[in-house]
């Protein structure tokens, strides 16, 4: 069955869908059953459910990780769900410590289907307490999957297979993406570890993750007009990572940037740009480049903060060099802003 | 005299404090709409007397933290209007250059030094202050504010332990709305009361109505005193009412999660209110507090002023201040 849905219904069904077929699985976390229902990403579900399936909970992240933890190796598959992925923070020591060792330290005997759902990125004046993503930081724990998708379809069909997945997932949502709106089929079911070419071309590819896919998209409209086209592929999960469609799509243009939605400095993008480096060195007209958050904690004020996100701007300008092209007059061009359709405050 | 009996002057000059910080509050309300200042408000309407009580009988030198719902702190600490405002416009002229907006408001130079919006992070911070206090064998006590869903946080238990083992002269404040975002404290507590358990902890306890400022100032005064007498932690609970929403401007009582109070029950408790029927009932003159609330009113209009027209912070700024 296909319908056009949010990118946040596509995750409250998804769950649904998961609930209905397993009775095992529930949902939990700070303020998920309250009226705002997590920007709206788990409603109808205390509904569907009943709070004993879908509930809030004090608090108190680490020792919720914890219960989690506790629950998904007796048998349960919890989802617990953090409206920052700053908050998870609290909770490093579970995560860390336990949810990603328990299983290699029990020799294998262990299972650990657990999955944390985390908003993550941009959102209004929300400073530095509340803007990461961190999917670098995570991807570096082993014993972790990371998860970023960017359409309602993708968030749809990977928080499922997330979900069934025996392993724990860090899935991350960016807040931006949650109004977008796409197509999505019930059925389809899309692996972890599984990149897709949202758009072919052949100049230079756009590795993105998250919401670079809305901002690379646009730069490759841009440059369209000047006969440029960009192939932008997005990696839908950081662990495990698809490196054959990345490395076959490099081998094709021979350029590469890496955009990510974090900090760049020991990050995903450090990571591709050395692999890419490796396996495509004598395809390779230029080095890879990377783009990501200005290396400083996230201002509030409305200049600064435009200038720590990266953005299509940032993506034209660096295949500009690369291909040592005029600076396109980007004057009359209109680029995505959130200042039209969110006003605060969260 | 005793330290708890106000003076006439002493209270009026409370009285512009809590006048300040709600008219600034209003303020926001009214200007909000305009998208000028972009940042996220968690507006401290209802609780105001608690910041301007408590800050009033803080000796000198106190180093002070709270949270992201700390404009009446910040502005019961410094009466700053300008940087406040400059703040919240992401102006220059904010005490953080635009860089931190309303939910990490300070003031280092004023003893004002840390906010933060993970809730209960401040918490050990202070504590950690407190030590140096003590490291340094100051007798000076640190304050820290937070809410009652900070309490659940194992952070609270363990600085809470750590200050009393060592008699630290940290004052915990607990600015309890009985809410965190949408859910009462019922939904979330497991145990009766936070006074009763703090209790079995070793330090002085006090608290009461937060919309007291009389009462806050009292109780406050008791337990800073029994802190400079014999160092020992010192936690206050106050209740209050948070009149809006979480964060932002409105009010939200067809949200559904609780009920609009009869206007009579809002009225008892509004501190404002209440402070200025305790000021009428002492002697003072409705036309002293009206002179007061207006020259308070010219001073924010200023401020606000000022800030829009200061200038945003230029793209350098960007990455000054990372390090020393
Ligand atoms: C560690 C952490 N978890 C969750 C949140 C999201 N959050 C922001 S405010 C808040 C409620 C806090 O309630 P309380 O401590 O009572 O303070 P109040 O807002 O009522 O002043 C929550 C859950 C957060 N900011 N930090
Ligand atoms: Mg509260």
């Amino acid at each position: 069955m296909k319908s056009f849905m949010t990118f946040r219904e596509s995750l409250s069904l998804a769950v649904a869908k998961e609930m209905e077929a397993d009775p095992s699985v529930f949902v939990f976390g700070l303020d998920v059953p309250d009226h705002k229902r997590i920007f709206g990403s788990t409603k109808g579900l205390v509904e569907k459910f009943g709070l004993e399936r879908c509930f809030g909970t004090p608090l108190s992240e680490d020792a919720m990780t914890g219960v989690a933890l506790g629950a998904a190796l007796s048998g349960l598959r919890p989802i617990h769900v953090h409206i920052r992925v700053d908050f998870m923070m609290l909770a490093m020591n579970q995560i860390v410590n336990m949810i990603s060792n328990l299983r290699y330290m029990s020799g294998g005997k262990l299972t650990i289907p657990l999955v944390i759902r985390a908003v993550i990125g941009r959102g209004w004046g929300q400073s530095a307490q509340h803007s990461k993503s961190l999917q670098s930081f995570f991807a570096h724990i082993p014993g972790l999957k990371v998860v970023m998708p960017t359409t309602p379809q993708d968030a749809y069909s990977l928080l499922r297979t997330s979900i069934r997945d025996d392993n724990p997932v860090i899935f991350l949502e960016h807040r931006w993406l949650y109004d977008v709106e796409g197509e999505v089929d019930e059925r389809k079911t899309i692996p972890l570890g599984n990149a897709t070419v949202r758009r072919q071309g052949d100049a230079v590819t756009v590795v993105a993750t998250s919401w670079m896919n809305v901002e690379a998209l646009k730069a490759a409209e841009v440059l369209e007009r000047r006969g440029i086209q960009l192939e932008v592929v997005d990696v839908r999960s950081i662990t495990p990572l698809d490196e054959e469609t990345i490395i076959q799509s490099v081998k094709k243009t021979r350029r590469c940037i890496v955009a990510d939605y974090d900090w760049a400095f020991c990050g995903f993008s450090a990571e591709l740009a050395s692999l890419i480096h490796h396996r495509c060195f004598n395809d390779l007209k230029k080095p890879v480049e990377r783009l990501g958050f200005a290396p400083v904690p996230c201002p509030t004020t409305r200049p600064l903060e435009n200038l720590f996100y990266p953005s299509a701007v940032h993506i034209i300008r660096i295949v500009e060099q690369m291909l040592g092209l005029e600076k396109t007059d980007l004057s009359g061009e209109s680029f995505y802003s959130y200042e039209h359709n969110f006003k605060g405050p969260f | 005299m005793q330290k708890d009996i106000l003076s006439k002057e002493e209270s009026l000059a409370l009285y512009r404090k809590l006048i300040l910080t709600r008219l600034a509050e209003e303020k926001i309300r009214e200007e909000y709409f305009k998208d000028e200042m972009k940042t996220p408000v968690h507006l401290g309407i209802g609780g105001e007397a608690i910041p301007v009580g408590v800050c009033h009988c803080l000796p000198p030198r106190s180093k002070t933290f709270g949270t992201y719902r700390n404009h009446s702190l910040y502005l019961a600490m410094t009466e700053d209007t300008d940087g406040f405002f400059g703040e919240l416009y992401g102006k220059v002229n904010g005490p953080g250059k635009g860089k931190a907006g309303s939910m990490h408001l300070s003031f280092p130079e004023r003893d004002f030094i840390a906010t933060s919006a993970v809730v209960g992070t401040t918490i050990p911070v202070a504590v950690g202050a407190a030590l140096a206090n003590a490291y340094r064998k100051s007798n000076d006590v640190v304050t820290v504010f937070f809410g009652d869903g900070a309490v659940e946080e194992g952070v609270f238990w363990e600085s809470l332990n750590f200050a009393c083992l060592k008699n630290l002269r940290v004052l915990f404040v607990c600015e309890d709305n009985g809410l965190a975002i949408h859910t009462p404290a019922k939904e979330r507590q497991g145990f009766q009361s936070i006074l009763e358990t703090v209790k079995t902890f070793d330090c002085y306890v006090g608290g009461g109505q937060g919309h007291d400022l009389q009462g806050v100032i009292q109780s406050t005064h008791q337990v800073v005193k029994q802190m400079e007498d014999q160092p020992k932690p010192g936690f206050l609970h106050f209740t209050y009412y948070r009149f809006l929403e979480h964060v932002g401007p409105r009010e939200d009582f067809d949200a559904g999660y609780r009920s609009r109070p009869t206007p009579d029950n809002l009225d008892g408790l509004d501190p404002v209110l209440c402070f200025e029927r305790d000021l009428c009932q002492n002697g003072c003159k409705p036309s002293e507090l009206s002179a007061i609330k207006k020259s308070v009113e010219e001073k924010i209009a200023k401020s606000v002023l000022t800030a829009q027209k200061t200038d945003f912070p230029s793209s350098e700024e960007l990455y000054t201040d990372l390090f020393v």
